[in-house]
């Protein structure tokens, strides 16, 4: 059947109606665990596998929150391996470029199924091409949490890799030698997974505040590093030096100016890379001249965010992940840093979830499409390269949701006439800015109402994708092969598009 | 008798025309699945505009648009003239 983006979905799937359909359906909760016995301390991952009688078929979950320095997944993931147990299903919340060890366990059919909201790398380009046995499927970050509460994603064992540990099974991220921030991804996993064996390489007697509760915590597992700390750090914490980058920035603090966002009292989030961290800096410089003090800015912090809260600029930061190291010490210190679960964050059936707070959020794209829906899932020719992450919770949840990109990335236009794959619904994408020009979703009457007689370079996307194609040239259409490799799962569960296996090679 | 010109930056491509027996073109392109033909038709046209035969032609292309690789492609020829 064809859903409500106007994508076909097979029968025996929920098929995604609209992006507030969740408001008619109830709170689907399984109970938390009721953990019997006092936790249990082990060094020796073997033993862990053993006592937990771990086989095949079975389901465990992990966090990203050491990124690309990860070193949990990769140990749990080679016992798997070494055990050759089959049919496994992997639910990491992240699959990052470090996991390489997932393409042999893949290919051999060890792990063949997965949820996870993000993946790079060579697992996600081996997914693509259609080695996955089973299926992928995508969630956003407040999606997978509402997963794991309603017992649509159970999850046998939770291995949570968590930078200090207590004598009572008490975690927290900010401390140890591989201090990680905010472990707010873990926190459902904590809650309702079978078993929940946290990973650490620090234990201290007792820590007086914690983010991870022990009554949850079956096994603590203690080995010597759980990561590596340059890998840890997100990378980018520069602001863009590119002219086009910068022009685009610039307009969007403008823009954001003009429609009277950056007001007091604020709040926003925006994404880390460098042109979203250019866009901070003008919107500081904005705030700072008209004395405007935000309420709150949310999300993967990072070092930009933690100095206007330093400075007074916001009065709190909501952080579900810490994106740099200035983040992961400002968590420590800062009390008005707070972490936030990805439920708090993201989750449609939590009471007063961070995402709908928002007024703006700035965000980017691959791809976006006439009808404004957005691809940050694969590239153009159908490549794994992303996710939602938090994309679709946030765009649904803020009063405006901006996508900066350039026009044209190495010759591919980034607006189509549709997307090769659908991670956001359009009618929760307001606004275009590229360096060529602004779009306005038709759905925003009030946005473009009050644009009329502005400065601002407004124009119908349409318009844009026709000025592109005179610089491109018209890309040849092209095919994805028809085999289903997974799908796209919207927030409240219901199936946003097909995962389909590539049909080119780079 | 060679001529090379442009980089493989992204947006950009790295150009290289030797003589050669009969005319012929390769394209390696980031983009080729979608620009492929277009590629071709900038390079052939830029050959007959300059009455360019005889030569093998490798395009090593991060997405350049067409104007670079007609410029790319001109300054190559040039240098493959210098080239003796």
């Amino acid at each position: 059947m064809i859903n409500g983006v106007g994508r076909f979905i097979p029968d025996n799937l929920d098929p995604f109606v609209s992006s507030d359909n969740f408001l008619t359906k109830e709170r689907k909760l399984i109970s938390k665990k009721n953990k019997q016995s006092k936790t249990v301390f082990l060094n020796n991952l073997t033993e862990v596998f053993d006592i937990l009688n771990i086989t095949s078929g079975m389901t465990f979950s992990f966090h990203h929150h050491l990124r690309n320095g990860d070193q949990v997944i990769q140990m749990v993931t080679n016992e798997i391996g070494r055990r050759n147990l089959q049919n496994i299903h992997l639910a990491p919340s992240s699959i990052f470029p470090n996991y390489t060890n997932l393409v042999d366990l893949i290919r051999n059919g060890n792990v063949t199924d997965i949820h996870t909201n993000y993946l790079n790398g060579p697992a996600a380009k081996l997914i693509s091409e259609g080695y996955l046995r089973g299926k992928l499927v995508m969630n956003t970050h407040g999606g997978r949490a509402r997963a794991i509460e309603s017992g649509d994603l159970l999850i046998d064992v939770a291995f949570i890799a968590c930078p200090v540990v207590d004598k009572n099974g008490n975690g927290h991220g900010s401390f140890g030698k591989s201090a990680c921030g905010t472990l707010g991804y873990a926190v459902s996993d904590l809650e309702y997974a079978k078993k929940v064996v946290l990973v650490t390489d620090t234990v201290v007697e007792e820590l007086k505040d914690y983010q991870l509760d022990g009554q949850y915590v079956d096994y603590v597992l203690v080995i010597d590093s759980i990561g590596e700390r340059s890998g840890i750090v997100s990378g980018t914490t520069e602001i863009t030096k590119d002219p086009i980058g910068l022009k685009i920035a610039k307009e969007c603090a403008n823009l954001l100016n003009f429609l009277g966002l950056i007001k007091n009292d604020f709040s926003m989030q925006t994404g880390a890379g460098k042109t979203s961290l250019a866009v901070v800096s003008f919107v500081e410089d904005i705030m700072k001249k008209n004395k405007i003090v935000g309420s709150f800015a949310s999300g993967g912090i990072t070092k930009s965010y933690v100095d206007m809260l330093e400075n007074g600029l916001f009065k709190k930061l909501y952080d579900v992940q810490c994106f740099d190291l200035e983040a992961v010490a400002s968590f420590a210190k800062n009390e008005n840093h707070i972490a936030m679960s990805a439920s708090e964050y993201g989750n449609p059936f939590e009471k007063n979830p961070i995402c709908n707070k928002l007024d703006f959020v700035v965000l980017g794209a691959t791809e976006i499409d006439l009808d404004f829906n957005v691809n940050v899932t694969t590239d153009s020719l159908g490549y794994l390269i992303g996710g939602s992450g938090g994309h679709a919770d946030i765009a649904y949840g803020a009063d405006v949701t901006i996508i900066i990109s350039p026009l044209i990335k190495s010759r591919i236009p980034i607006i189509k006439e549709k997307v090769m794959t659908v991670t956001t619904p359009g009618s929760d994408v307001d606004i275009l800015i590229t360096e060529r020009g602004i779009a306005i979703n038709p759905l925003r009457k009030d946005l473009k109402e009050k644009l009329k007689g502005s400065s601002f370079p407004i124009f119908e996307i349409g318009e844009l994708l026709e000025l592109t194609h005179k610089i491109t040239g018209v890309p040849k259409d092209i095919k994805s092969d028809e085999k289903v490799i997974g799908y796209i799962e919207y927030r409240d569960g219901t199936y946003l598009d097909c995962l389909r296996k590539v049909n080119y090679e780079y | 008798m060679k001529g090379i010109a442009g980089s493989k930056e992204s947006n950009d491509c790295l150009i290289t025309i030797e003589t050669s027996e009969k005319t012929k073109i390769e394209i390696q392109s980031i983009v080729g699945a979608f620009f492929y033909e277009q590629i071709l038709k900038t390079i052939e046209d830029t050959l007959t505009e300059n009455r360019i035969k005889n030569v093998l032609v490798k395009i090593e292309d991060r997405g350049a648009l067409d104007y670079t690789i007609k410029s790319r492609l001109l300054t190559a020829i040039e240098r493959m003239k210098e080239d003796v």
